[in-house]
Formats: C-alpha cells, sequence, structure tokens
C-alpha cells in the first residue's frame, strides 16, 4: 500500500518539537556553551576549550579537587542510605498487615513524610536537632550525649542520614508492599504445604517476587540521593567545613557564590553524564531481567 | 499414609453461629482409605475447596475433626499434617531450577541428601522431567510448571494423601489426558492415597475409583463411578453427571407404577404409598428412554430437536411443560413430531424432595 504523503502533518510535530527545543535543548546548550568559556562578568567571554572539564577530573586543581570530594561524600551518602532504606523498607512492608481497616492506616501514615515539602523537611530537622531547642538535640544533650550537627561532622552526617531514612524509607516500603501484595495466596499455602520456614518463604516467594519493584526503588533512591540539595542545605548548609557539602551544593556554589558559570557549567554536564549513565544500566539491567521468554518444552 | 476420616467437619467463613444453610461445607461425616483414588465433583461453590483445605490445614474447621489413623490431627497446622496440595495455578519457586523445586519440600523437612536426589530422581522420570532438573523453572511453559507443582506434591513418600485442587485448569486439552493418565499411573506405582477436586465430570470418572459429588455444601453422594451413573441417590447427582444429564420429571407413584400426566408408566420395585407433601419425581436417564413411533399405548411427546453425538442420537421433547432427552434407537428415523417414549423399567428411580426413594423389590 502506498503512504499517503502530507507535508502538513509536520505542522503537527510542531508544538511538541519548540515546547522540548526551549524547555530541554537550548538551556543545554547554552550550557555548553558555558562551559568552554570563561567570564568576569559584564557579559564578557574567553575561549577556554576543553580546559574546565580538564581540570575537573584532575584533583590537584582547586575545581578537581572540591569536585571529586564531593562526589566521594555524594556516593558514599548515597551508598549509606540505600544500605538502610532497602532492608529496613522491606522490613516495614512485611510487616505491614495484609488485610483489614488497619492496611489504610497504615498507608496514609508511611505516606505522610513523603507528602512534606523538601525544604519543610529540611526546617523541621535543623529544628529537632538543634541542642537549645530542638526535641532530639535537647533530649541527646541531656542524656549525656554531646551531639550538635552545627560543629561535629559525624553528628552532621547522622543528622542528615537520619533524615533521609525518615523522608525516604516510606517509598521503598510502599513500593515493595505493592510488590508483596501482588503475590497470590496459592504461593504462601504451596509454601505451607511444602514446610516452608518464614526465611525459606521470604527468600524463595517474597525476594524474587519484588525484585522488580526493588530495583525501582533502589533506582529512584539513587537518583534522589545522588541530586540531594535542599534538605542538607538547610540543615547543615554543606559544613561543617565542606563535610557535608554533596554535588549539588558544590555546583551552586561554584555557579552563584563564585559567579564562574564555566566551571558550575562543566560541572554540570560532568554531573549530568553520571546520572545518565546511571539511569541507562538500571534501565537495560530492569529490561533485560523482565525478558525472560518461556522455553518451549523439547526444545532442550 | 494414612486412613482419613471427617467426622461431623462443617466451616462457615461467617463465624460458627451462622444458621447452617449458609456454612460453606454443611457437617460431613466421611472415611477415605489409604491408598485410595478420590474424586470431589461439583458445580464451582459448592464447598469442594473448602473441604480440601480443610483437609490439608489451610482453613481450619469451625467444627468437627479430622483423623488420620484414629489421631486427631484438627489442631495441627499445615506443616506438620504431613500432607501435599497441588493448586489450580502452578506454583513455581522462581529463584529455583526445576531440581531444585522438586527438592524443596524435602529439603525443608531435613530429608537426606543421598534420599532427596534419588526421589527426585524418580518423580521427574515418572514426570518427563529429567531433561529439564538443572534448568531455572521460570523459563518453562504453564504445563511443564504444573507438572513441577504436581511433582512437589508427589516428592514426599511419607505423606497421608496429596490432594489436588483442579490442577488441569491451565493445561492444553491434548495434555490434560496425558498428565491424567500419568496420575492413574503414578497413583497405581507410588500407592498415595489422592483427592481431586474438579468440576468435570469426564475429569472425576476417569482419574478416581470413588467420587464424591458436593452440591450447595453437602456431599449428596459418594460411590464408584457405575453407581453414580446408575443409581443417583441425589437428582443433583443424576443431572450433574451424565450428557446430557438424567430427566426429572415430576409425577404420581404408588406401588408399582408411576403417573405422568395420566399416562402410567410401570415401575421395577413396590413404592408403597409416599409420604404426602413431598415433591414426588421419576428420574431415569436419556440412555433408558428411547422413542418410537406414536401409538396408543405410549406416553406420547413433542419432538423439539435431534442431537447428534455422533455415536448416539438424543430427540430433545416435550411433555407438557416438561423438557426430556430420550434416546433415538439405532435404525430408528422420526417422522412428524410428535413420538412415543418407551422406558426401561429397571432404571426409573423415585425421588422425594430430590432424595432417591428405595422401594421393595
Amino acid at each position: 500500500m502506498d503512504k499517503t504523503i502530507n507535508q502538513k502533518a509536520w505542522f503537527l510535530v510542531l508544538p511538541v518539537f519548540l515546547v522540548v527545543a526551549f524547555s530541554a535543548v537550548l538551556p543545554l546548550m547554552t550550557v555548553v556553551n558555558y562551559s568552554m568559556q570563561d567570564t568576569f562578568g559584564n557579559n564578557q567571554f574567553f575561549w577556554n576549550g576543553v580546559g574546565w572539564f580538564k581540570e575537573l577530573l584532575d584533583p590537584s586543581t582547586d575545581l578537581g579537587g572540591r569536585f571529586l570530594a564531593s562526589l566521594g561524600r555524594n556516593l558514599f551518602f548515597s551508598a549509606v542510605i540505600l544500605a538502610i532504606e532497602v532492608p529496613l523498607g522491606i522490613v516495614v512492608a512485611l510487616s505491614m498487615p495484609r488485610e483489614g481497616w488497619t492496611v489504610a492506616a497504615c498507608l496514609v501514615i508511611l505516606a505522610l513524610p513523603l507528602l512534606i515539602p523538601w525544604n519543610v523537611v529540611g526546617t523541621i530537622w535543623q529544628i529537632f536537632g538543634r541542642p537549645d531547642i530542638g526535641l532530639l538535640g535537647y533530649v541527646l544533650n541531656h542524656l549525656g550525649f554531646n551531639y550538635n550537627y552545627v560543629s561535629n561532622e559525624v553528628d552532621a552526617w547522622v543528622t542528615v542520614i537520619v533524615m533521609d531514612v525518615w523522608h525516604w524509607t516510606s517509598l521503598v516500603a510502599l513500593l515493595c508492599y505493592a510488590g508483596l501484595k501482588s503475590i497470590p495466596d496459592a504461593y504462601y499455602q504451596a509454601a505451607q504445604i511444602d514446610g516452608a520456614s518464614r526465611w525459606a518463604v521470604f527468600k524463595a516467594i517474597q525476594l524474587p517476587k519484588m525484585n522488580r519493584v526493588l530495583l525501582i526503588a533502589v533506582l529512584l533512591r539513587f537518583m534522589d540521593s545522588f541530586m540531594i540539595y535542599t534538605e542538607p542545605f538547610v540543615v547543615t548548609g554543606g559544613g561543617p567545613g565542606n563535610s557535608t557539602t554533596f554535588v549539588s551544593i558544590e555546583l551552586v556554589k561554584i555557579a552563584l557564590g563564585q559567579f564562574d558559570l564555566g566551571k558550575a557549567a562543566a560541572l554540570s554536564l560532568v554531573y549530568n553524564l553520571i546520572i545518565l549513565i546511571v539511569c541507562w544500566v538500571f534501565y537495560t539491567v530492569m529490561t533485560n531481567a523482565g525478558s525472560e521468554r518461556p522455553v518451549k518444552e523439547g526444545a532442550a | 499414609m494414612a486412613r482419613i476420616d471427617l467426622v461431623d467437619l462443617a466451616q462457615s467463613y461467617n463465624g460458627n453461629d451462622a444458621p447452617l444453610e449458609s456454612f460453606a461445607l454443611k457437617p460431613v461425616t466421611m472415611t477415605w482409605r489409604q491408598g485410595g483414588a478420590y474424586a470431589l465433583l461439583g458445580p464451582s461453590g459448592c464447598g469442594k475447596t473448602t473441604l480440601l483445605n480443610l483437609i490439608s490445614g489451610i482453613v481450619t474447621p469451625s467444627r468437627g475433626q479430622i483423623l488420620f489413623d484414629g489421631k486427631d490431627i484438627t489442631p495441627l497446622s499445615t506443616q506438620k499434617r504431613n500432607i501435599a496440595q497441588v493448586f489450580q495455578f502452578p506454583v513455581i519457586y522462581d529463584t529455583m531450577t526445576v531440581g531444585e523445586n522438586l527438592a524443596f519440600p524435602l529439603k525443608n523437612r531435613g530429608v537426606a541428601r543421598a534420599e532427596v536426589e534419588a526421589r527426585v530422581k524418580q518423580i521427574a522420570d515418572l514426570l518427563d522431567l529429567t531433561p529439564y532438573l538443572n534448568r531455572k523453572a521460570t523459563r518453562l511453559t504453564a504445563d511443564a510448571k504444573q507438572k513441577i507443582s504436581l511433582g512437589r506434591g508427589l516428592v514426599r513418600s511419607d505423606v497421608a494423601a496429596v490432594l489436588f485442587d483442579e490442577p488441569l485448569t491451565v493445561i492444553d486439552p491434548e495434555l490434560k489426558w496425558q498428565l491424567r493418565s500419568k496420575l492413574k499411573a503414578l497413583h497405581r506405582e507410588l500407592d498415595l492415597t489422592m483427592i481431586y477436586v474438579t468440576h468435570d465430570q469426564t475429569e472425576a470418572l476417569t482419574f478416581a475409583d470413588t467420587v464424591v459429588v458436593m452440591h450447595d455444601g453437602r456431599v449428596v453422594q459418594s460411590g464408584t463411578p457405575a453407581e453414580l451413573f446408575d443409581k443417583p441417590e441425589h437428582t443433583f447427582v443424576g443431572y450433574f453427571i451424565g450428557s446430557p444429564g438424567m430427566n426429572i420429571v415430576p409425577a404420581e407413584v404408588s406401588g408399582h407404577e408411576a403417573r405422568i400426566d395420566g399416562h402410567v408408566i410401570g415401575l421395577h420395585r413396590n413404592y408403597g404409598v409416599l409420604p404426602a407433601g413431598k415433591k414426588i419425581e421419576i428420574g431415569v436417564r436419556p440412555e433408558f428412554v428411547d422413542v418410537a413411533a406414536p401409538a396408543s399405548g405410549l406416553l406420547s411427546a413433542k419432538i423439539e430437536r435431534i442431537d447428534d453425538l455422533g455415536r448416539i442420537q438424543f430427540a430433545r421433547v416435550r411433555i407438557g411443560n416438561t423438557k426430556l432427552a430420550a434416546r433415538v434407537p439405532p435404525g430408528f428415523s422420526v417422522s412428524g413430531d410428535t413420538a412415543g417414549l418407551i422406558f426401561n423399567p429397571a432404571y426409573v428411580h423415585v425421588y422425594a424432595d430430590s432424595h432417591l426413594v428405595e422401594g421393595v423389590a
């Protein structure tokens, strides 16, 4: 059959093309443009080629040192919160009721932290942890722990991590709960018949069935924690010193604090690239995990 | 291996105080002998799966007891009951290979490694699963998966009984026959008590030596396929088993005679005077009613259509408002739209309020 050729159809694509161009392509190109230049303000730009990128990857320079240090902190932070939130989320999901009115109650309570805006979460914990007026800080100090997130690096890290766990474990738990709910009763009954212990049920049925939602949970939590900005900025402002300065905080310092647009643009491009690569790896893993086709009997 | 006794067993999902009529399983007392092949047959919602789940312990009974070899196991959990059950849809442990799936029930019970291997090998051989033993179970077709589920049910040699809950639902028709005869062979080979739940009479009648027919939460009859066919104890058994089902016709019965529409049909037995106030019906299978040319001595009926089943033809006829099916004898050709009906008195049964009335010979 011959295709109908109608050039007017391009006009139907035009609105999307324009929106994407203005919302994504042009800003990105501007950043690429900045990343190749240096400026001293006054809208004067000087060509710098790939200079900023070289500096960025060289730890002996100021820019490279700051970038790599904050990247290290950020990766460590993501690893820690994943190591806490994923198992904790699974445990919470497993201990939730499977039916009755308590299900709704649990879901609402779990969803609450997810509904609070990031900067409010930051403010809550900033006050909560203060040794003078915050409930947590006050109690801890009265119990004899010398807790102060403003001056102690370990305390600052603990505060930021606990805050993230409080804020986001619910997400993992809700995803896992959805995965658990999709397991037919017959599996549990069969496991009972087969004499499986609680641990065997978890290992043989629940964990494999949660596989896919867990991948999504890990992906979402990794991306979010890798891009974290607001909460630590509100609570610690990146301090004490630079101890809780994550990549996005460093980026904002360079771009808006020092007005080094070239450096900041180069950093944000590399930052973006890392996120894209991680996304791609996760996407590949997830689609491959789901593409197992049944093999016809006798095809051995 | 055990004899299973059900003593006054009943189940209500609405609590024990609910009226008896609402019970999913009304009180039943019966015995399943060791090594028997039983089928629980009945339409959806008749309580057959409930009965099965009570035996396996997935559901705890509202009333009554379950005895294995005379020992009361009612309070025991499923794990401690020593029973195997295969479900309607295949249950596969995704992360394990076929072999590990089959070994799972044995490993959970701490059976020695050598014995596990021997037993898995035997069952895999019986079910033709040997070539797949090292394959991941998730990658197999639905019927191969169901074979694995069957295998997990059969792998333990010490079970009191193996329960099957409509296990062939997901299997293609051609494979159904194979698997069913395989199950029958396995039953002979392994000497296990098997209880097979189904709503398909062919499945039940081909698999079991004893068929238990359930209806509305009650066991209405249990017997061999021949008994169910020749002498249904309840009108439900009559029309549920057989295709087409038994003709059930309102009639007046006294002594050796049944009267339909003023026409007298001879009976083989003497029923004396039946109690008044009960709904009296006669039941006769279409195989034992022949159509013939209309004659003055015969009950005449209006022919609505002829169903040709190939080997045999059934005429769908009507007497007043009552519909019947009757055999068209070989060589007889129907002409016109009325016919006479010839009843075989030996197979005409009398029912009072749906229950069989035994006459006196």
